[in-house]
């Protein structure tokens, strides 16, 4: 558990020296776990989860078709907020006025990614049998036989 | 005088109307882009019902993220 909420933090200290447009950004899943965080306050970093929580069930809740919302930008005078989700895993992300959207889109996914695909670590498999389990071939014992020559006295 | 009257007049008049028109832009600006998962995509203008809900969840978000 420690070892993937390192990967996240490693992930988005990547994703923020990456952009320099995203200003803070919170990765967090389905229960409204925070996952990492760039905000140094753990506190602050939960109740940004929950009201951007608020505002993905706001956001789905606006459209009646069975299509899951998937990414989202929210642009305000004061700066924008964006939320990029992946199955149960969501990072919200804020940035100042007037981002370049498709980069800052890009980069967060990219993030998101990241973080998805490290896999957990890897279990040794298991020995193998070695006599046991394999068959072995069964060779015809030789039959020695001394002949002797018809015409020998 | 007169003249320099009506040059004021028109110099203070187009600031004005500057003015508004770029506060009607940045109103126009704030929306809320929504991209569902079979690739459509929903945008929410400023006044709309689905963005009057919206734009104050994201302001609360941005005023959290800048701890004020």
């Amino acid at each position: 558990m420690l070892w993937a909420v390192m990967d996240v933090q490693q992930a988005l200290s990547d994703l923020t020296e990456i952009s320099s447009q995203i200003q803070a950004a919170v990765v967090f899943d389905g229960q409204g776990q925070v996952s990492g965080s760039t905000l140094t306050d753990p506190g602050r970093a939960a109740g940004l989860v929950r009201v951007a929580a608020e505002l993905l069930s706001a956001a789905e809740g606006l459209r009646s078709g069975s299509s899951a919302l998937t990414q989202m930008e929210v642009a305000t005078s004061e700066g924008s907020v964006f939320v990029v989700r992946d199955g149960d895993t969501s990072l919200v992300a804020t940035t100042g006025g007037n981002p370049t959207v498709g980069l800052v889109f890009y980069d967060l996914k990219s993030a998101l990614r990241s973080i998805k695909a490290k896999p957990a670590p890897a279990r040794k498999p298991a020995a193998r049998k070695k006599a046991a389990a394999t068959p072995k071939k069964k060779t015809a014992a030789r039959k020695t036989s001394t002949r002797k020559k018809p015409d020998a006295p | 005088m007169r003249r320099s009257l009506a040059v004021l007049l028109g110099i203070i008049g187009g600031m004005l109307a500057g003015a508004a028109f770029l506060r009607r832009q940045a109103a126009q600006r704030e929306r809320a882009d929504l991209y569902f998962e079979d690739g459509s995509m929903l945008s929410l203008t400023n006044g709309s019902p689905g963005a009057d809900r919206l734009l104050p969840l994201a302001r609360e978000i941005l005023g959290k993220a800048r701890g004020t």
